[in-house]
């Protein structure tokens, strides 16, 4: 369904993406597992074209998106639907308007029929008979469940969650774990999903992939994952602070730094 | 250390062209989009009801107190000469070819042209503007061209009205209270005012109305992703627009008359 092939990214010095390859199988739920700044969130961005990469592939029904035009992009995006980390509802909008949204801009049905179609996604995120709240007036959970139903209103083929349980507490948590793997299950649709909460990514992922500073160091269903030998994946999945990923980034020598500047300090007073 | 200051000033100046370049081609782009079919009306009514309709208050206040200081001043002065029966064609001259225009887009800056500009930067922080991305819907053809286009409909409209209440807060002051003859007000006016002084208020209110909108979006669009990225954003929008407001009114005062 979507492929990915030696894509790289970079921010400067910075490489977020390292001749990344990998796929994402139809109809079946893939979570992008890593640390904060493993480059998950980029990955995702190019998958879906939000970013270019600066050279690589990603193939989406055979089409490469890196190199398709604004029109065949769009095209293809209207099979695709995308939950966003902080939901991405728009604030002038009330529930009901912003489901509707989408599909008031690219088709033509009639009103009534667009209610229905609204109440129904509603149902299946548990919320209707909440439509004419403003999204300032929901919870976190909330928001995530009125940008889920956003997201499908348009029936995609494709949906990709962006840390979809962050900042959640565990039931919040549970209920959007639960609604990923339903959905994936009764619409069929392909599932994308980033994320560094391991629980729930073990109990919905079909495949999981792992990122560590934009590489891929493990990628394999859950029980390939958890029986890894590489001792980042272990200590990602245990979230011991002992092991080979470091807890902090800088390069430079803690003491020596400390005595640099000691030293530079001795030198103004001198 | 003559080089490095050489540097920075170059540096500095190659980023500020870079950024007249970028706000160029966001102009076009959102142009160029707004004449592309789907057409959005309802999104271009609601933004003129935005830029336009609420404004009026705030203009009718600054006309209807500009014309009357004008009527205060100008009688005045004109008694020194004995002329008050000029008063009528000072306001109106005054008004229609400057004040008008540029009080005007002044008072659209601080209300709307803040806002749009933090709009826009709240959209950015919250990923509304990728979000359309995934919708399939162009984000630059979606919110900036009808804000544009709002800005470029409604100012000669708010102009046209502040020259209006301008006039009769001369009229209040000027024949109402200080007794200047109702005909000769009103006379003098006719045969002063033109239609290329009526015609130049119309295009520098129209220059104005596509700078408001155009630097706020702009500063909206640019804005860095966080809380005071946003509050910055809004304070340029308003800090530029104002400024290019009084040096193109220059330009154009230069080239009209």
């Amino acid at each position: 369904m979507i492929r990915v092939e030696n894509l790289v990214k970079t921010y400067g010095s910075t490489v977020a993406c390292n001749r990344l390859n990998c796929r994402f199988d139809a109809k079946k739920v893939t979570v992008i597992l890593g640390g904060s700044g493993s480059g998950k969130t980029t990955l995702l961005r190019q998958i879906t074209g939000l970013e270019k990469p600066d050279s690589g592939s990603v193939f989406f029904d055979d089409m490469d998106l890196t190199r398709a035009s604004k029109k065949d992009l769009y095209k293809k995006r209207k099979k695709m639907g995308m939950l966003f980390q902080g939901s991405a509802l728009f604030n002038y909008l009330n529930i009901f308007e912003n489901i509707a949204f989408p599909l008031r801009e690219h088709t033509r049905i009639a009103e009534n029929v667009i209610k229905n179609i609204v109440t129904m996604k509603l149902e299946m995120v548990g919320l209707r008979g909440n439509e004419h709240l403003m999204p300032s007036q929901l919870s976190g959970g909330m928001m995530k469940r009125v940008g889920l139903a956003r997201a499908i209103v348009m029936d995609p083929k494709v949906i990709f969650y962006d840390e979809p349980t962050s900042g959640l507490d565990p039931i919040s948590t549970g209920v959007i774990g639960k609604l990923i793997r339903d959905l994936n299950v009764k619409l069929d649709i392909t599932t994308v999903v980033v994320s560094h909460d391991i629980a729930s990514s073990f109990k919905i992922a079909d495949k999981i992939i792992i990122l560590y500073f934009g590489d891929i160091i493990a990628q394999g269903t859950v029980d390939q994952i958890k029986n890894s030998t590489d001792e980042r994946v272990q200590q990602f999945i245990t979230g011991s602070p002992e092991g080979p990923i470091p807890f902090t980034r800088t390069d430079t020598n803690y003491v020596e730094a400390l005595l640099a500047d000691t030293d530079k300090s001795m030198e103004k007073m001198s | 250390m003559n080089l490095d200051i050489a540097a920075s000033i170059g540096q500095a100046t190659i980023a500020r062209v870079q950024v007249i370049g970028r706000s160029g081609v966001f102009l076009f782009f959102a142009f160029f989009l707004a004449f592309r079919p789907p057409y959005r009306i309802f999104r271009l009514i609601k933004e003129i009801e935005f830029v336009g309709s609420k404004s009026f208050l705030i203009v009718f206040v600054t006309a209807l107190f500009t014309g009357m200081v004008l009527g205060l001043q100008g009688y005045h002065t004109l008694t020194q000469f004995g002329a008050q029966a000029l008063l009528g064609s000072a306001v109106a001259l005054s008004i229609i070819r400057e004040l008008g225009p540029v009080l005007c887009a002044l008072m659209v800056t601080g209300r709307a042209g803040s806002a749009i500009a933090a709009e826009i930067g709240i959209m950015r922080i919250t990923d509304q503007f990728p979000a359309l991305e995934m919708m399939a819907i162009d984000p630059v053809k979606y919110v900036i061209s009808p804000k544009i286009l709002a800005g470029i409909i409604s100012l000669p409209l708010l102009t046209a009205f502040f020259d209006v209440v301008g006039i009769m807060g001369g009229y209040l002051v000027g024949v109402q209270l200080l007794g200047v003859n109702q005909g000769a007000y009103f006379g003098k006016m006719i045969t002063a005012v033109t239609f290329a002084d009526i015609y130049g208020g119309m295009i520098k209110s129209l220059c104005f109305g596509l700078l408001i909108t155009w630097i706020s979006c702009f500063m909206g669009f640019c804005a860095k992703p966080t809380t005071e990225g946003v509050s910055r954003a809004t304070t340029r929008a308003v800090v530029v627009s104002s400024v290019s407001i009084l040096v193109v009114d220059y330009i154009l005062t230069s080239l009209l008359l």
